[in-house]
């Protein structure tokens, strides 16, 4: 269980370039919402052929 | 009797004349409705639910329960994914509805309760960092201060004040809020979800 659990007790881990500053977490997540936005637009959505949804 | 009519009789016609019950519970959708960009609104609802009832019960029983317990750490961590998500589906809504121009059509006043909502969802998730009471609020707090002061709202909000900052997050905004997002989606439901750009017309 130890295996899968995440240290959170230190400072956060920050990226720096120039006046740009983000934590490691924040842009992990920036990175997954990205990615849900590019697949919702591109993924199939199921679609009912007969187009009856009542 | 006048023939003026009553006023009950003018709200309950002007009522049903502008919320007919077909707009606002259809059973219906356009096909271009038939995305995965159009679910996150309606996801970003879920999360809002989820909060609310989590948010209920860890006010019901108070930070002592939340620290100290193992159920009570189990809620405090509902309601922390809870908001993680409800930002991501809001985030990704947000850009679905800007990148189609959904403020088409006469849709402005449905822009902007969304916009509106997403700045007290904003306001809403700090009061909550604010009311954790642990080192990560404190911090939050006393470098909030600084921020308040130099705009000059300092001394109607004050971050130190965890009191103040308990009551706003658990009684005003999830109010304000609520109140918001019904107003929100009974504008998409009498305007219609905005059809793409690609379609042509904005009804």
């Amino acid at each position: 269980m130890n295996l899968l659990s995440i240290d959170l007790n230190h400072p956060a881990h920050y990226l720096t370039a120039g006046p740009i500053s983000v934590s490691y977490g924040n842009l992990v997540m920036i990175g997954l919402v990205i990615v849900l936005f590019v697949v919702a637009l591109v993924l199939p959505f199921p679609s009912h052929d007969d187009d009856e949804r009542s | 009797m006048s023939s003026k009519k009553m006023w009950t009789t003018r709200v309950r016609e002007s009522t049903l004349e502008k919320f007919e019950p077909e707009d606002l519970l259809p059973d219906r959708q356009p096909a271009y409705v038939a995305s995965w960009i159009y679910i996150f609104g309606v996801a970003t609802i879920a999360a809002f639910v989820m909060l609310v009832i989590s948010g209920l019960i860890l006010t019901f029983e108070g930070p002592a329960w939340w620290h100290t317990s193992s159920i009570g750490h189990f809620f405090n961590s509902i309601h922390l994914w809870s908001v993680e998500l409800f930002f991501v589906f809001m985030v990704v809504h947000l850009w679905g509805k800007f990148w189609m121009a959904a403020w088409r059509g006469r849709r402005w006043m449905t822009w902007i309760t969304g916009v509106i909502s997403f700045f007290a969802s904003i306001v809403t998730g700090f009061t909550g960092y604010l009311i954790q009471t642990n080192f990560d609020s404190q911090w939050i707090a006393t470098q909030a201060k600084d921020s308040f002061n130099s705009v000059g709202i300092g001394a109607y909000f004050n971050a130190l004040n965890t009191g103040q900052a308990m009551l706003i997050h658990v009684s005003l905004l999830p109010l304000a809020l609520g109140g918001l997002v019904v107003w929100h989606v009974i504008l998409v439901r009498r305007k219609g979800v905005v059809p793409p750009i690609e379609a042509g017309g904005s009804e």
